[in-house]
């Protein structure tokens, strides 16, 4: 088990550690599999040309699940994700890398919660944020 | 393109209701398969051994999977059919807020309203902006979790569904 991030190791600019997701067809259909969310623009390149596509995109709610993993990754056992969101600006394409980054900008005291404000973003191969937000996260004190 | 407005007054009078809610009981099995889709390994969500020795007393349910496993139903055209002219729904992002854990067989009563429709000209076309607001309730009662976004829909009059069916 990591060591455990506290509120006292927070410095704003700190970044967060990036994780990496590959995408496939594969994932694309256990992603479906698993949401319900069968729509065929995120697993049928040639459909989701004909609705304008560049090629089949990854689900914009499965680049919510990861960013959430991002932080939950982050601040471990004893951290509590308190708010997340963000705005998906370009789509992601299925075979192209996916990569969550995140850094703090932000940290404050507020009813007695140890609070950290971060802007996250998911990144494209070219270094496009592709859905840039923010999130705040609950921590610990040492 | 057509100038005048593609939302109608039928549309415009579902702003502030209540489209639809959902109750999703919360099993371990589609835990499982959240887990498997996302590679979300952290052992709180699936190791009770392990979350037991943790804060939480126990496994509790990821963020993630009550944002991301359609928990407040399916594509919005199903419930609003007068949207059904319009095709391609596209997921334009949103805010959360978590309040409680969620632990595996909980019930969780998803509301979702219908609280801004606008309309925009974009790349892909004239595109009506739905946005919802999504409450979460569990069987307490207590909100666990809110959620505000937006969902994209366009007109697209040339395109074929998935059987090949013209849309128009």
């Amino acid at each position: 088990m990591p060591k455990q991030l506290t509120y006292e190791d927070i410095t704003v600019g700190m970044e967060i550690p990036p994780l990496v997701k590959e995408t496939s067809p594969r994932m694309s259909a256990e992603w479906a599999g698993a949401s319900g969310d069968y729509d065929p623009i995120h697993y049928d390149k040639e459909y989701a040309i004909k609705r304008r596509f560049p090629s089949a995109v990854v689900n914009g709610r499965l680049k919510v699940a990861w960013l959430i993993q991002l932080m939950t990754n982050w601040i471990g056992d004893q951290g509590v994700l308190k708010k997340l969101g963000c705005q998906h600006r370009r789509v992601d394409i299925i075979g192209e890398p996916v990569t969550c980054k995140g850094v703090a900008i932000r940290k404050y005291i507020e009813n007695g919660e140890h609070l950290v404000d971060c802007e996250i973003w998911t990144e494209n191969p070219k270094g496009e944020k592709t859905s840039p937000g923010r999130a705040t996260v609950i921590l610990p004190e040492r | 393109m057509a100038e005048e407005s593609l939302i109608t007054e039928e549309m415009q009078k579902a702003v502030g209701s209540v489209i639809n809610i959902c109750i999703t009981k919360i099993e371990r099995t589609k835990i499982k398969m959240f887990v498997q889709a996302t590679g979300d390994t952290n052992p709180l969500w699936q190791d009770e051994e392990y979350a037991r020795k943790t804060n939480y007393c126990g496994t509790t349910v990821p963020a993630g999977y009550l944002v991301t496993m359609q928990m407040e139903g399916e594509s919005p055209g199903f419930y609003m059919p007068y949207m059904l002219s319009l095709k391609g729904a596209i997921d334009a992002g949103g805010d959360w807020e978590f309040f409680k854990p969620v632990r595996p067989d909980d019930i969780i009563v998803v509301d979702r309203k219908l609280v801004d429709l606008y309309e925009k000209k974009g790349s892909l076309g004239n595109m009506v902006f739905n946005v919802f607001e999504t409450t979460y309730r569990n069987q307490r009662g207590e909100i666990v979790a809110k959620g505000k976004w937006t969902s994209i829909r366009i007109y697209t009059p040339e395109v074929e569904d998935y059987e090949g069916r013209k849309i128009d």
